[in-house]
């Protein structure tokens, strides 16, 4: 169950995002499995480039940095000098889905044992909201000002989760979300059965949470989450989608 | 694994130094292939596995340098190697390396440029290897090889000086050096003698310590100044201590030949022509691109009256040659795209300026 106390996996300090934004929360969550299950002494972390930049101000075990796109490619070369240990990598839309793409798409394939938690904001946060490969059709952004469109040539959102469950180097593919009290609670299982799944060998495991930038989509904390529910959940939606 | 000192093994310049990582307990290698270092992967592929090591296929040059970059995160020895065009496509990783401070080793068999150029011997990349080559202030030592031994040893070197500076080195080899066969006789060390400081600051996880961070990201108002400044110190130290070079024949010399990598084999040939017909001239084989030897070449340029630059470019180092001795008379003589100074094309070229 979630702790009321801060998981020492935390640091006592406050971050610089924005209020109403998802990643305080999922920061949260990881430091609570993380200490949960004991691994503080033994997880290394893969911090993106993005907004959670520098999640490794945030968390207390040791973190790397990677290039904009590479945090899989950076945790493989970990996680194979390192098999006893737990590693993982936080990665938005555009460093996973955009430039990242290939490294996303081997890493999985090959199989790696490692955990990907993708945070999927359907924009650019950290650069002033340009579109990024999960925005939806007809969503604005500063370089979609009259909103997405694929007949114009700017693509449909990417699905990257359905996509990489169809690889058999894949154990765990799951989409969810942090909307709600119960979406979060659901969203900490996974995380944490996907460290369970590294510790037992079973392979790549990628949790897709659907996560709320109210400064981006220029609406308030409160109505980012119920935009999750009533819209981007058509696009994107929830539940697992492979469990090997 | 201590090497023993071994017999002589006939061998090419790219397995001598695959062979030579092995040596040095290299423990990941990642690459993807092209020509002329297809046999780099191949050899390591087969030897990392019997040694029980890691090595990885990357699906790109991108993708390898940043697995590269992960594992030496973990404190373990790495390699990386490519050509011309995959090492313009590492450029990012190693500027991230190089501000996060890991050591590495990647190694160019230069090929032609630019774009897909093609894969003759070339010695093109000078610029790019010497000047930092990505993004950002920044140098990486570079070592260049004129023999498949002596890329043996500048593998092993480049592991320890690495370790020892805490940077990415550069092994700049050219397709003449990766693709030769010859007898190699791996050395028992690497030569540099300092002791290596241990990896306190590698990634293991947090047992027993404080949490390590590896990065190169510094966001606060004046922390990548600090952090720059104390890589310029380090820059210094490496200009001050690791200048390394060659001579031949420079004692009674008037005229000097500057050369490196296979071009400076050539100029042996070369050297030999002019001689007998008693043009007194010698080599000076700069095996530090970065640092450049500046402080050798100062010295045994002394008594010379003229120098000659001899390139399979259109003129690189040159421009280091004229930092160094500015108030020497120096000639350049560069092919590209392929196309090296013949033996008696440097002989020819001498004789007409030497008069
Ligand atoms: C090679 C490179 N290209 C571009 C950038 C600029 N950049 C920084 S973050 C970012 C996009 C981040 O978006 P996302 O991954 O969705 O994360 P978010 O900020 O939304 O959390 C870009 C384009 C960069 N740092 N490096």
């Amino acid at each position: 169950m979630p702790n009321k106390t801060r998981p020492a996996s935390l640091k006592n300090i406050s971050t610089h995002y924005c209020s109403g934004c998802g990643h305080g929360i999922l920061h949260r969550l990881v430091a609570e499995v993380i200490d949960e299950m004991k691994l503080s002494e033994k997880t290394i972390g893969v911090a993106p480039v993005g907004c959670a930049v520098v999640a490794y101000d945030y968390w207390d075990f040791d973190v790397c940095e990677a290039a904009h796109g590479r945090a899989l490619a950076v945790a493989t070369g970990i996680k194979r000098c390192r098999p006893q240990n737990v590693v993982f990598t936080y990665q938005g839309d555009g460093d996973l889905v955009s430039i990242g793409l290939a490294e996303t798409f081997h890493t999985a394939n090959r199989g790696e044992n490692l955990t990907c938690i993708f945070i999927n904001n359907a924009c650019y946060g950290m650069t002033g909201g340009q579109m990024a490969p999960t925005t939806l059709v007809g969503q604005p952004t500063a370089t979609t000002p009259w909103g997405r469109n694929p007949k114009s040539g700017e693509g449909w959102p990417v699905k990257l989760s359905e996509i990489l469950a169809t690889l058999s180097g894949v154990a765990f593919a799951v989409r969810s979300t942090i909307s709600s009290p119960r979406e979060v609670i659901k969203t900490r299982e996974y995380i944490k059965k996907a460290f369970s799944n590294q510790i037992e060998n079973k392979g790549f495991s990628i949790i897709e949470v659907l996560s709320p930038c109210p400064t981006i989509w220029q609406k308030s904390p409160i109505n980012a989450m119920k935009w999750i529910d009533e819209e981007m959940v058509k696009t994107f939606p929830l539940g697992v989608i492979k469990d090997k | 694994m201590k090497a023993k000192t071994s017999k002589k093994v006939l061998m090419s310049g790219n397995e001598a130094m695959a062979e030579a990582a092995i040596k040095a307990n290299c423990f990941f290698y990642a690459g993807y292939p092209i020509t002329p270092q297809n046999e780099i992967p191949s050899y390591m592929a087969k030897r990392m596995h019997d040694e029980g090591r890691v090595f990885i296929q990357a699906e790109s040059e991108i993708a390898a340098i940043n697995m590269v970059f992960g594992a030496s995160a973990c404190g373990v020895r790495v390699l990386t190697s490519s050509s011309s065009p995959g090492v313009s496509l590492k450029q990012e990783g190693i500027s991230y390396m190089a501000g996060a401070e890991l050591p590495a080793v990647i190694i160019n068999v230069m090929r032609g440029g630019p774009g897909l150029g093609n894969i003759a011997s070339a010695q093109s990349d000078y610029f790019q290897s010497t000047r930092g080559g990505g993004h950002g202030d920044y140098f990486t030592p570079c070592f260049a090889p004129y023999s498949p031994e002596e890329a043996a040893r500048l593998v092993m070197l480049g592991f320890d000086l690495a370790d020892f500076y805490r940077t990415p080195v550069l092994v700049l080899a050219d397709a003449i050096i990766g693709q030769m066969m010859e007898a190699v006789e791996f050395p028992k060390e690497s030569g540099f003698t300092k002791k290596l400081p241990p990896k306190t600051w590698a990634l293991t996880g947090k047992s027993g310590r404080t949490a390590n961070i590896v990065k190169s990201f510094f966001l606060k108002e004046g922390g990548l100044e600090v952090h720059n400044e104390h890589l310029r110190k380090k820059w210094q130290k490496i200009k001050e201590n690791e200048q390394r070079s060659d001579t031949h024949k420079t004692n009674d010399a008037k005229y000097l030949i500057i050369a490196y990598g296979s071009e400076a084999r050539i100029a042996l040939e070369a050297i030999d022509i002019l001689r007998a017909k008693k043009v007194k001239v010698g080599l000076f084989r700069p095996i530090s691109l970065w640092p450049y030897p500046e402080k050798n070449l100062k010295t045994i340029s002394k008594k010379i009256r003229k120098v000659f630059v001899v390139e399979q470019s259109l003129g690189q180092m040159v421009e280091d040659v004229h930092l160094s001795i500015p108030e020497k008379e120096i000639h350049f003589l560069g092919k590209t795209g392929g196309g090296i100074p013949k033996a008696h094309e440097i002989a020819k070229f001498i004789e007409k300026h030497a008069k």
